[in-house]
């Protein structure tokens, strides 16, 4: 075989192996890039052609500055609070021993797999005002009035924290699995505290974990729907709640494209920024 | 083993802040299993009298089971559909080098990276101008299309712990190509294709923003169903459902174990 028959031969392959991709690619072109890149269009015409009316309108309209700032405040507390919980959490699963790990992370794992609406309607029996808590604290006599536990933010921020410590405690464990013990020891024998042999030590390696976990959870959290759509009792708007109803009740295609756009513009960057932080952590030999 | 030692005393506090937060991951889920066997319509815990009465309701109801059934016909053909084409995008990719390789990665997350509203609403125009909405066809495609990402990501973790000069040894001994992958490449990466059709099913089994915008009535799945029961009645009707439903999610757990390969586990 000569050299131009192997060429053609390769060229073959290659073609080929383009084609096995090619239906998968099929399918993401049609049902997704050609609609979201027609809302992307919709978004910046008006009925006289091209306007930015719907964007100069995000930045104006107190209605549309509230749904933002809820957003953002119920995706920022909800981060903290899974970091607080999920960063114990993890390091308590790399310090137990490896079988009893194993059954802790099979457990944190079944409500990862459990459908959301049940997750959610669960909280709904529980923190509703005959609910389970409050039936429970009434009869232990520590309150006298049930509390105002859903159909608030509080009720928003609970389920929602439910669906993210997951999604910060798996790349955070992995990544302290990562970590060589030895470090640690390290620090030890050179006269640090455990106190601060953590500090100074064994969180500034967690980091990569950490931070990757942490944009996760709070990207995730800026597109919620279902929680606070059910927990938040008409009292929260998030962005997706708003854009659902600007397409169910007033059609009003352009507002709702637009705030998608914007949604999906600030992900990307987040996302965009995590990955570089990670790559930097590798170059610089941080990462795990 | 000195050195890294956690001080007793802060263990203690570690352990038992870590069980408290896996308390609350699980208990909730679990409080559903209690309810659906009350009596009573009213969601009492502990419940006074227990019966089957909610699950007497739930497989008495024609809209239930059709949406059950709608659920598990549209999961299994995305399952079936999405599996094969994301296997072979993945290999694709993975195989042929392509100069693009990178940015077809990228582009394959897409699904998980785009706002899910942004795409339900999108499907949802589409869907109206060709029709699609509120058909199986249409929601089978729709989460086919979401459930991509995790095959190929699935399939392509395999494929990276796979040494490809096996197959291309077989091709030198005479085997054509679909026989070298079907009897030397596949099998060995059958878990992670495995694990991939898994997760497609639940992703579809699970989705409920999207169904919401593209299914209803006669064709709505069983998530779409609760998402409009939840919105009338918290009735223990649903916690039969929900019931059900955990049931499975721990049965995906126990399975994820023991399919993942001994090499994973500790």
């Amino acid at each position: 075989m000569n050299e131009a028959g192997l060429l053609a031969d390769a060229r073959r392959e290659q073609a080929m192996l383009a084609g096995l991709a090619t239906p998968a690619f099929l399918i993401l072109g049609v049902l997704l890039f050609i609609p979201v890149g027609w809302l992307f269009f919709l978004s910046v015409v008006g009925p006289d052609g091209y306007t930015f009316e719907n964007y100069r309108r995000m930045v104006v309209e107190p209605a549309y500055l509230s749904v933002f700032r809820t957003t953002f405040e119920l995706s920022l507390l909800v981060t903290v609070l899974a970091v607080l919980l999920g960063y114990p959490l993890s390091y308590m699963l790399v310090k137990l021993p490896p079988r009893t790990a194993a059954i802790c992370l099979t457990l944190v794992l079944v409500p990862f797999w459990t459908a959301l609406l049940v997750r959610t309607y669960a909280w709904l029996v529980l923190l509703q005002r005959h609910g389970v808590v409050n039936t429970l604290l009434a009869r232990w006599g520590l309150i006298e009035t049930p509390l105002a536990l859903v159909y608030n933010f509080t009720g928003t921020v609970i389920g929602m924290l439910h669906v993210m410590i997951p999604f910060l405690v798996l790349p955070l464990y992995a990544n302290m699995r990562a970590i060589d013990r030895d470090y640690v020891r390290a620090a030890a024998s050179l006269g640090a505290s455990p106190t601060a042999a953590f500090w100074r030590v064994y969180l500034p390696l967690t980091m990569p974990g950490l931070t990757a976990g942490t944009v996760m959870v709070f990207v995730i959290c800026l597109g919620f729907y279902v929680a606070p759509q059910f927990l938040g009792g008409g009292r929260v708007t998030t962005i997706s709640m708003k854009i659902q109803q600007n397409v169910a009740t007033y059609f009003d295609w352009g507002a709702a494209s637009s705030l998608g756009v914007v949604l999906f513009v600030i992900t990307i960057t987040l996302l965009w920024g995590i990955s570089r932080l990670a790559r930097s952590h590798r170059l610089t030999g941080l990462g795990p | 083993m000195t050195g890294d030692h956690v001080p007793a005393r802060a263990r203690l506090w570690l352990f038992a802040l870590g069980f408290l937060v896996i308390a609350f991951l699980v208990l909730p889920v679990l409080i559903v299993i209690p309810i659906s066997f009350s009596d009573s319509s009213l969601l009492e815990f502990p419940p006074r009298v227990w019966s089957l009465r909610w699950y007497r309701v739930l497989f008495g109801s024609l809209e239930w089971r059709d949406a059950a059934w709608m659920s598990v016909k549209v999961a299994v053909l995305t399952t079936l559909v999405a599996t094969p084409i994301g296997t072979a995008a993945a290999y694709g990719i993975h195989v042929g080098g392509f100069r693009l390789a990178g940015v077809l990665r990228l582009l394959v997350l897409a699904p998980l990276l785009v706002p899910v509203i942004l795409t339900a609403i999108g499907l949802f125009y589409l869907y109206a101008l060709l029709g699609l909405n509120n058909t199986l066809t249409g929601l089978v495609l729709a989460h086919t299309m979401l459930a991509l990402p995790f095959v190929v990501l699935s399939v392509a973790a395999g494929l990276r712990g796979y040494d490809m000069a096996q197959e291309r040894v077989a091709r030198s001994l005479g085997a054509s190509w679909p026989r070298a992958f079907r009897s030397i490449t596949l099998p060995q990466i059958k878990l992670s294709v495995l694990s991939g059709a898994l997760l497609a099913f639940i992703s579809s089994f699970d989705e409920v923003i999207v169904a919401f915008f593209i299914s209803g009535g006669e064709m709505a799945t069983l998530p779409r169903k609760m998402f409009s029961a939840l919105r009338d009645q918290i009735e223990p009707t649903i916690a039969a459902i929900s019931t059900i439903l955990v049931a499975l999610s721990i049965a995906i757990v126990a399975m994820i174990a023991v399919i993942r390969p001994p090499a994973e586990r500790d």
